[in-house]
């Protein structure tokens, strides 16, 4: 399973009821509130064995699919 | 701003808490969120357990009050010895009067007792701190005692998750004191962005927007939470980054303007937000985790300008009766302010909790 899907699978174990597809931006549809933001970072260190960084918590590293998956290949993690 | 400081400690340390705890477990199904959600949440932040008032007419005068009762009962501190009240609060009893004007009243402290309030929350330690010391330079004050308490739980919306799990309720009552023989520099750096004013607030209730049947109405986001804009709100990512950006780049300009180095302090004191947040502000910062307690909000719930001392009490507690410590404290909240100070802590007269019965 490539990046995408598994980062997609994550957001919707954390949030099944959202329609991650088709939002444009995660935060400013209110999709995801910070306390999920916490669980994706947590999640995300876990399934891609990654530190994600203090500085990387930024809400443009959050806002989509694209994003998500850039921040996860920044640190290494083959697309 | 930077200060620094001669001639001035901190003589004792009181946490007044709350008897009253409850549990982010049993709280989960007050949430719209599915449990396994929650529970995930528990984990990741280490949500637990926090202490907060039963009553919602418990304020933080209350809490305050109390303490300064117990100390005067003790022996700690003599009422007639108080020169400067400091009160700390974003939850005063009244928009007028003073809060500080109350307890001293209650108290039957003297009229040439200073009472001041300052609206300040999560940064208020250390404003607090700086604020108390510059009263110090004066020759009529020989002995201030600062104030940070809140009663924060009452106000966020029992349902809004990012809020209302984290938020606990406590006093905190520090003896600040001249001591002309003591020869350390207390140096401390407050910074201030008020265009930023909006991360965190109340909305409703000042005169800006007074309270009506429309501020009272709880609205449903597409998050899930629920909450009016009488209540406390937080744009939590907002507030992350905040902490990630601007906390690292003070603590090293304090160090640096101060000659010390990051192996130099004991213990990083700072304000707890959640366990989370402090774990990767460590990391950022390239401080081992062991040196900077980060568990209090699972334990005490996140009680705004107190959660230094709190930390200080719960961490080092009998310990600083015998010996020093050097501490790096930083707050950071609304405002938005953030604030850090070094200084060496002990031995001190007294540093215990009390528990608050309603």
């Amino acid at each position: 399973m490539n990046v995408d899907n598994l980062v997609l699978e994550i957001l919707c174990d954390i949030r099944p009821e959202s329609d991650f597809g088709n939002s444009q931006n995660f935060l400013e549809e209110r999709l995801l509130d910070s306390m999920d933001i916490t669980s994706l970072i947590a999640a995300l260190e876990e399934e891609f064995d990654i530190v994600i960084k203090g500085s990387e918590i930024r809400a443009e590293n959050f806002g989509n699919l694209g994003a998500i998956t850039a921040l996860v290949a920044s640190h290494g993690v083959p697309l | 701003m930077n200060f620094t400081f001669h001639g001035k400690r901190i003589t004792g340390c009181l946490v007044v808490i709350p008897e009253n705890e409850v549990a982010f477990a049993d709280e989960m199904e007050n949430y719209d969120f599915p449990v396994k959600n929650s529970q995930r949440l528990m984990r990741g932040i280490g949500l637990d357990r926090r202490r907060v008032v039963r009553s919602a007419t418990t304020c933080a005068s209350d809490l305050c009050i109390r303490g300064l009762r117990h100390l005067f009962e003790q022996g700690h501190l003599a009422p007639e010895d108080i020169d400067a009240l400091i009160l700390v609060t974003e939850t005063p009893d009244y928009f007028m009067p003073p809060t500080s004007n109350v307890i001293q009243g209650a108290l039957g402290l003297g009229h040439d007792t200073l009472c001041l309030d300052i609206n300040q929350g999560c940064a208020g330690f250390v404003v607090g701190l700086a604020q108390a010391f510059m009263l110090l330079d004066q020759p009529a004050i020989n002995k201030v005692v600062l104030l940070n308490a809140d009663t924060l739980s009452r106000t966020a919306s029992p349902k809004d998750r990012n809020a209302f799990p984290l938020l606990g309720d406590a006093a905190s009552i520090v003896v600040v004191e001249d001591h002309p023989s003591r020869d350390d520099t207390i140096h401390a750096s407050v910074k201030m962005d008020g265009a930023r004013h909006q991360a965190i607030m109340i909305p409703a209730g000042g005169f800006r927007m007074p309270t009506s049947q429309t501020t009272s109405a709880p609205k449903k986001f597409d998050d899930g939470n629920s909450r009016s804009l009488n209540h406390y709100h937080m744009e939590g990512i907002d507030v992350l980054n905040f902490v990630m950006e601007d906390i690292p780049p003070l603590v090293d300009a304090l160090l640096a303007s101060a000659g010390r180095s990051k192996a130099d302090i004991d213990y990083f004191m700072f304000h707890q937000p959640n366990p989370f947040m402090l774990r990767k502000l460590a990391a950022e910062m390239e401080v081992p985790i062991e040196k900077m307690p980060h568990d209090l909000v699972s334990i005490y719930g996140n009680n705004s300008s107190a959660t230094i001392p709190t930390a200080i009490t719960h961490h080092l507690g009998e310990a600083t009766l015998t010996r020093d410590f050097s501490l790096c404290l930083s707050g950071f909240g609304v405002g938005l302010t953030w604030s850090a100070m070094l200084l060496r802590l002990g031995p001190l007269d007294f540093c215990e909790f009390l528990a608050f019965k309603e």
